[in-house]
């Protein structure tokens, strides 16, 4: 029961892009069309599991230990750039095709915020979460990031064919967009 | 190029949130009022500032391959100045960023500067720069900040201006996006007739 509250909290209560403000930068940048969306979501799920326990194994038994939680934010983006890169290197050897279909996304993602906002919410000590916890808190923050996208690019490729006022084509009417959408997710804030 | 233009072209022309895009997630996450916008622009603009001066110091000394992981472990250490300095000095201030003061590592503002300024130019005309850039999202952040407390809480700077309590929703999540669209609509008007 507390595992699916997590989970449910994570992906629609405290949605990642809609309600924390975390990965705005992907959200626009690849939601132009819902094929690309699903591949930058597999990416995100993939990065930000990983990224999530290494971090969280990371500061328990070296950070922690040896009393040097202020360099937390130094290690943690190294760490998750230097684990973008080897997923990258595992991937391309071990499944070609994975690589293929997530490839372009893989690098864009040590600049999405959402992976390391991730990984220090998780070793925040208020929630003095378990290891699982961590887990699964990254992947459903994650597939919540990835909810948020898509429905997101479905609602740009119909926004392509309407017909809007000049001057608010492009980004001022994708922003207005995701409000709307971040106020419909704003509904499911009863539940937790 | 004259210095008073690195400045301005920062500031104006190529206006980090209005114009170029970057930086969305704290312009949106942190200016839910007017005071917690210029704060969270004030520290990104110190960041930018020292980070762009170091980088430009040591760029002769960093080989090419690895300048990017170079700068960001640059750029993290004034981040976590910034952040014990903020949790000593301001208290309440860094309770309400929380998570988005060590966030400023993975702002794009930063890194992209350090690459395509900093990297090139001298100390003194990177620190410009990173002032020019800086105060241009300070003032990106303190606006939206302005309208959103205006519209939300009937307040500016925490002064009442307006009976009542105004429109919650700008204050929450979705006024965010919505202001930021209307603003950015303004801003292309206002610049494609000039």
């Amino acid at each position: 029961m507390e595992y699916i509250l997590l989970i449910i909290s994570a992906i629609f209560v405290n949605n990642v892009v809609l309600a924390q403000f975390l990965g705005i930068c992907p959200f626009f940048g690849v939601s132009k069309q819902v094929e690309t969306a699903l591949g930058m979501t597999g990416a995100v799920i993939f990065v930000m599991t990983i990224a999530t326990v290494v971090t969280y194994l990371l500061q328990k038994y070296v950070l922690d230990v040896f009393g040097i939680q202020y360099m937390q934010t130094i290690t943690f983006i190294l760490i998750i750039a230097s684990l973008v890169q080897l997923v990258e290197i595992i991937l391309k050897k071990v499944s070609p095709a994975l690589f293929q279909a997530l490839g372009i996304f893989l690098p864009l993602i040590t600049t999405n915020c959402a992976v390391l906002g991730v990984a220090i919410l998780a070793v925040r000590p208020d929630y003095n979460f378990s290891l699982l916890q961590s887990t699964i808190f990254a992947m459903s923050t994650a597939i919540g990031f990835g909810l948020a996208l898509v429905l997101f690019a479905g609602l740009r490729e119909h926004m392509e064919l309407a017909d809007i006022p000049e001057g608010m084509k492009g980004v001022p009417i994708a922003f207005i967009t995701a409000g709307l959408l971040a106020l419909a997710f704003m509904g499911f804030s009863g539940i937790a | 190029m004259s210095k008073l233009k690195i400045f301005t072209k920062g500031f104006f022309a190529e206006n980090a949130v209005f114009v170029m895009l970057l930086g969305l997630c704290p312009t949106l996450g942190t200016t839910t009022s007017a005071l917690n916008g210029l704060g969270m622009g004030l520290a990104t603009t110190f960041v930018l500032v020292m980070s762009n001066v170091a980088v430009s110091l040591v760029k002769n000394l960093i080989p090419d391959k690895v300048r990017i992981p170079a700068f960001i472990v640059i750029i993290a250490t004034f981040v976590t100045i910034v952040e014990l300095s903020m949790q000593a000095y301001l208290p309440d201030l860094y309770a309400v960023l929380g998570l988005f003061i060590p966030l400023i590592v993975v702002n794009c503002i930063i890194l992209g500067r350090a690459e395509a300024f900093a990297s090139k130019n001298n100390a003194l005309d990177s620190a410009i720069d990173g002032l020019g850039m800086g105060l241009g999202f300070a003032m990106a952040l303190t606006m939206l900040g302005s309208i959103r407390e205006i519209l939300g809480s009937g307040s500016i700077f925490n002064m009442k201006i307006y009976q009542g309590d105004g429109a919650l929703v700008f204050v929450l999540a979705p006024g965010a996006f919505i202001v930021l669209g209307y603003l950015i609509a303004l801003v292309t008007k206002l610049t494609k007739k000039a």
